[in-house]
């Protein structure tokens, strides 16, 4: 899991800072508002990224989770933190975004253009003991190429239960409410999820680590 | 000794798993389950290498920037939601539907249902083709500029796109919407080059107001490379032909049954 966990005194000095934000934008200090979403868009979008795969959709997620938690911010007194909530709120939309995706790529005659975002910053075309060779790097490309195949072939509910869970460190409770699902059907969802990106990708993962151990990338 | 199951070591992993004492106790005494579990890891360790693109350190000012034109004076209340102006635009249009389906269905003849529900959609197809083809023209012309422009003298160091810049950021606002409608509406096809218009757009949106020859050279790259201007075009003239085709009947037939009338 990589989600940044930040200490337990610092999560509550920023919850408690966002209780105070989003009591003053409901008493019409729109301001207060901007702190909440400068605070909170870097999560959004790297959760949104995560669940729709592209930065495109991903941006598009991030701002609709905003203005659909400024509009119901009356409902959200009382309940949990700030982030927390917004996060649902991003998750839920990427859901709808994914599915609507879906149906327009199984309309489009053309292939959908692979989306390159971040291939620049790929750490796995960076190597830390020189520089690539071109088996390295064809071995790179193909391994994530078949981990965005391997995410993009779970059902919505896998994906979502997957990057909340593994990537984002949500807890169970948390993904069963967006997943709209049980406790344990959520576990069982994390646990398919898992289980279908071992079977896809196992292969190119031990394929790679055997020709490291060989020696043959150096 | 009874082995752990895919399941358990996966949910142990996961940090999801009931019994994760026992799980915990078990790997330590057992070098298959171990070894096992290490192979799950090395999956999961792959992924945890897939980048998320950095938005940037301003993304949060950026995400505000966006919103903010778009948000209520105060939040939380139902009919707020419709005060913002991309909510008003939908409203409005929905409204023209209404009015113009309405008008539609007055002037149609009474008892022929069909006859009237077929008049309805060719109203609302109309109105949804004039908005969106007005729109498509804006993009064009704002893409076309931007295709064009250069620096004034070899020497200069920077361009100033920043008129485009905005013009960018308010048609995304459109874009969405009109996709979104779009969608809605059954029509996949103009969904889908709206689709690819807004990726376009928000490029153009997120770029500096005033970029150097070399950057500005990568959008127009980008806009040649996508073919988008060319499939505005397209998507525009097909708009504009279903246009001619669902425009309502020449009042001749009016005049003539008029005429009739009086005999």
């Amino acid at each position: 899991m990589n989600r940044m966990q930040p200490s337990v005194d610092s999560t509550q000095a920023i919850a408690e800072s966002d209780a105070i934000a989003v009591e003053r934008t409901l008493t019409g200090d729109r301001d207060a508002y901007r702190v909440l979403v400068e605070r909170h868009s870097h999560n959004v979008f790297r959760l949104a990224y995560r669940m729709t795969g592209n930065r495109h959709d991903a941006e598009e997620v991030v701002q609709e989770a905003f203005l659909r938690g400024y509009q119901k911010l009356g409902q959200f007194v009382g309940r949990s933190n700030f982030g927390t909530w917004v996060y649902r709120i991003a998750a839920n939309y990427a859901i709808d975004r994914m599915r609507q995706r879906q149906k327009e790529e199984a309309r489009r005659e053309e292939p959908r253009t692979e989306d390159r975002d971040g291939m620049e910053n790929d750490p796995l075309n960076r190597v830390a003991d020189g520089a690539p060779t071109p088996e390295r790097l064809t071995q790179s490309i193909e391994l994530r190429k078949q981990m965005e195949q391997a995410l993009a072939a779970l059902s919505d509910a896998e994906r979502t239960a997957f990057v909340m869970r593994h990537w984002e460190g949500c807890g169970i409770e948390e993904i069963a409410e967006v997943l709209k699902s049980s406790s344990n059907a959520t576990k069982n969802t994390v646990f398919r999820a898992v289980q279908k990106l071992r079977r896809a990708l196992q292969p190119f993962v031990e394929t790679r680590a055997q020709a490291r151990a060989m020696g043959t990338e150096s | 000794m009874k082995h752990m199951t895919e399941e358990e070591l996966i949910a142990y992993r996961e940090g999801v798993a009931d019994q994760g004492a026992l799980i915990s106790k078990h790997l330590a005494a057992c070098e298959e389950c171990r070894t096992e579990l290490e192979r799950i890891e090395a999956v999961l360790a792959a992924l945890d290498t897939l980048p998320v693109p950095d938005p940037g350190l301003d993304y949060g000012r950026r995400m505000w920037r966006e919103i903010a034109p778009r948000l209520a004076e105060k939040p939380g209340r139902w009919w707020h939601v419709w005060t913002e102006p991309r909510r008003l635009a939908a409203a409005g249009l929905i409204v023209a539907l209404i009015v113009a389906a309405f008008v539609a269905g007055r002037i149609t003849r009474p008892g022929k249902t069909s006859d009237n529900i077929a008049n309805k959609e060719q109203v609302r197809e109309r109105v949804l083709v004039v908005a969106v083809g007005e729109h498509l023209g804006h993009s064009e012309s704002m893409l076309v500029e931007l295709s064009n422009a250069a620096p004034n003298d070899p020497a200069q160091k920077e361009v100033n796109i920043a008129t485009e810049q905005r013009r960018a950021e308010d048609l995304l606002q459109e874009n969405r919407l009109y996709r979104q409608t779009a969608l809605q509406e059954g029509d996949t096809g103009l969904a889908s080059v709206l689709d690819e218009l807004e990726r376009v757009l928000l490029d153009v949106a997120h770029s500096p107001g005033q970029v150097t020859p070399a950057q500005l050279e990568a959008i127009q790259k980008k806009i040649e490379g996508r073919g988008i201007l060319f499939k505005v075009r397209v998507v525009n003239k097909e708009l504009q032909q279903r246009q001619e085709a669902t425009k309502p009947a020449p009042a001749q037939n009016d005049a003539t049954s008029r005429e009739r009338n009086k005999v």
